[in-house]
């Protein structure tokens, strides 16, 4: 370990740590934007969700290193442009979560929508005070699947020239030089780690009856 | 477009198809990656999700290591190993490996776990060894989802393979590593197709295998002279 060259390229590792949290989140920000509405739609109407549950495992079987290399040539972007990684990433992150949501919704018992009619609550609000908070704990769950794996698939974009701490690794490698790869390993996996536990806290404050019912 | 037309002037090009560098190679060399790792990593999560699912013990701890070995970046574990143990193939099972073990012990312990606990006490009841019980009531009836798991693994390691190239060795990889070296972005394309039309062939072998090996009343798929599903697959102990 060569801790001088850690002081020395602090910048460098800011930078590349920010590009990272960038090329990861922000797809999963973009891919639960696009998850819910489709998922909505899933769970409403029942002759979608088979061809929509094929349709996202077509999608997640598609490796990330090829769509990173696909979307330059159908959006004529430049290879080298971080955007490619980000709509790759949005695509795993919106298809594996259309799932999850419409899970979670179709996971909502009749009685429970009956009885949220029957007390005054018309459609779109029951949709977004019973069935959404319903569904959450299954949205979570594909929350965090998605968040760690979009976070350790983005250093495979250093193959191709952008991949946040992934360069690191291809820095390193190149140079035989161990620091900067086990600086990318550690501030990845506690990267991850982060991500994790703010995803889990978020949860539980938003879910506290799930919590509940365990003592009862 | 004419990134198109490059793209098939790469596959029309009969010196692709053939000697060390050709598509048929390339591809042989990306399935030996992903099956010798997909078979290590089998070798390593079955028993170990069969045992946890089994006994419930240690499944937290078994979970958790998992999930923590998800976040780990498989390129950064394979230079880190490449510049450990020198080029070869290791490095690149390792790699692999580490990418597979996770899903499929989630998936065995899920499966082993979502048995119906009247079914094991009945299979108990008649006299079944603990080992009997595993093998030939946890997971006949776990299969599905342990193929789901082994699926998931398959599709990632083949999808990672990729990296082997950046390591000096073959698969699919090549071109993408060599395209980008000399700008041919046709060239990367082709990789890039040629991994995910791999994956997708992958998924349906593991389709057909679903089909084939778990138990038709498992799968909803009674046999003719149909009685309900739940004696069926009591049947398929003496077929």
């Amino acid at each position: 370990m060569d801790w001088d060259w850690l002081t020395s390229n602090r910048a460098l590792i800011t930078d590349l740590l920010t590009q990272h949290v960038y090329l990861a989140l922000v797809p999963v920000a973009l891919g639960l934007a696009l998850a819910l509405p489709i998922g909505f739609l899933t769970a409403r109407f029942a002759r979608l969700y088979p061809p929509m549950l094929a349709a996202s495992a077509v999608l997640y079987s598609i490796p990330s290193i090829a769509l990173f290399i696909v979307f330059p040539g159908i959006l004529g972007t430049q290879i080298l442009d971080p955007i490619n990684i980000v709509v790759a990433l949005t695509i795993y992150a919106g298809a594996l979560l259309v799932r999850s949501v419409a899970d979670g919704l179709r996971s909502v018992s009749d009685q429970v929508r009956q009885s949220a009619t029957a007390v005054g609550y018309e459609r779109w609000r029951r949709v977004l005070k019973i069935e959404l908070p319903i569904a959450l704990p299954f949205i979570f769950a594909g929350l965090r699947f998605v968040t760690v794996a979009n976070i350790s698939m983005v250093s495979v974009g250093a193959l191709i020239g952008i991949g946040g701490l992934g360069q690191l690794f291809t820095d390193g490698f190149q140079r035989s030089f161990f620091t900067p790869i086990i600086v990318g390993m550690v501030l990845s996996v506690l990267l991850a780690l982060c991500a994790d536990i703010a995803i889990v806290t978020t949860q539980r404050f938003l879910t506290p009856w799930t919590r509940a019912g365990r003592t009862t | 477009m004419n990134i198109l037309a490059e793209l098939f002037g790469f596959f029309a090009d009969p010196l692709r198809w053939s000697g060390a560098s050709g598509i048929p190679t390339r591809v042989l060399e990306h399935l030996w990656y992903t099956a010798l790792a997909l078979t290590i990593a089998t070798a390593i999560a079955l028993p170990i999700g069969l045992l946890i699912g089994h006994t419930g013990r240690g499944a937290f701890f078994a979970i958790n290591i998992g999930n923590a070995a998800r976040s780990f970046p498989s390129l950064g574990v394979l230079v880190l190993l490449v510049l450990l143990a020198g080029l070869g193939i290791t490095p690149v099972l390792v790699a692999l490996v580490v990418l597979g073990v996770p899903p499929i012990i989630a998936s065995t312990y899920a499966g082993v776990r979502g048995v119906d606990p009247a079914t094991i006490d009945a299979a108990r009841g008649m006299g079944m060894t603990e080992r009997g019980i595993v093998f030939k009531v946890e997971l006949p009836i776990a299969l599905p989802l342990i193929l789901s798991g082994l699926r998931s693994a398959a599709l990632q390691i083949v999808a990672t393979a990729t990296i082997a190239a950046y390591v000096a060795l073959g698969g699919l990889g090549r071109y993408v590593i060599d395209g980008l070296a000399v700008r041919d972005f046709a060239e990367m394309l082709a990789g890039a197709v040629l991994v995910a039309l791999l994956a997708i062939a992958i998924d349906v072998v593991f389709a057909i295998f679903g089909r084939l090996v778990v138990s038709d009343g498992l799968a909803g798929r009674g046999p003719r002279n149909s009685r309900p599903a739940t004696e069926s697959t009591t049947d398929q102990e003496y077929v």
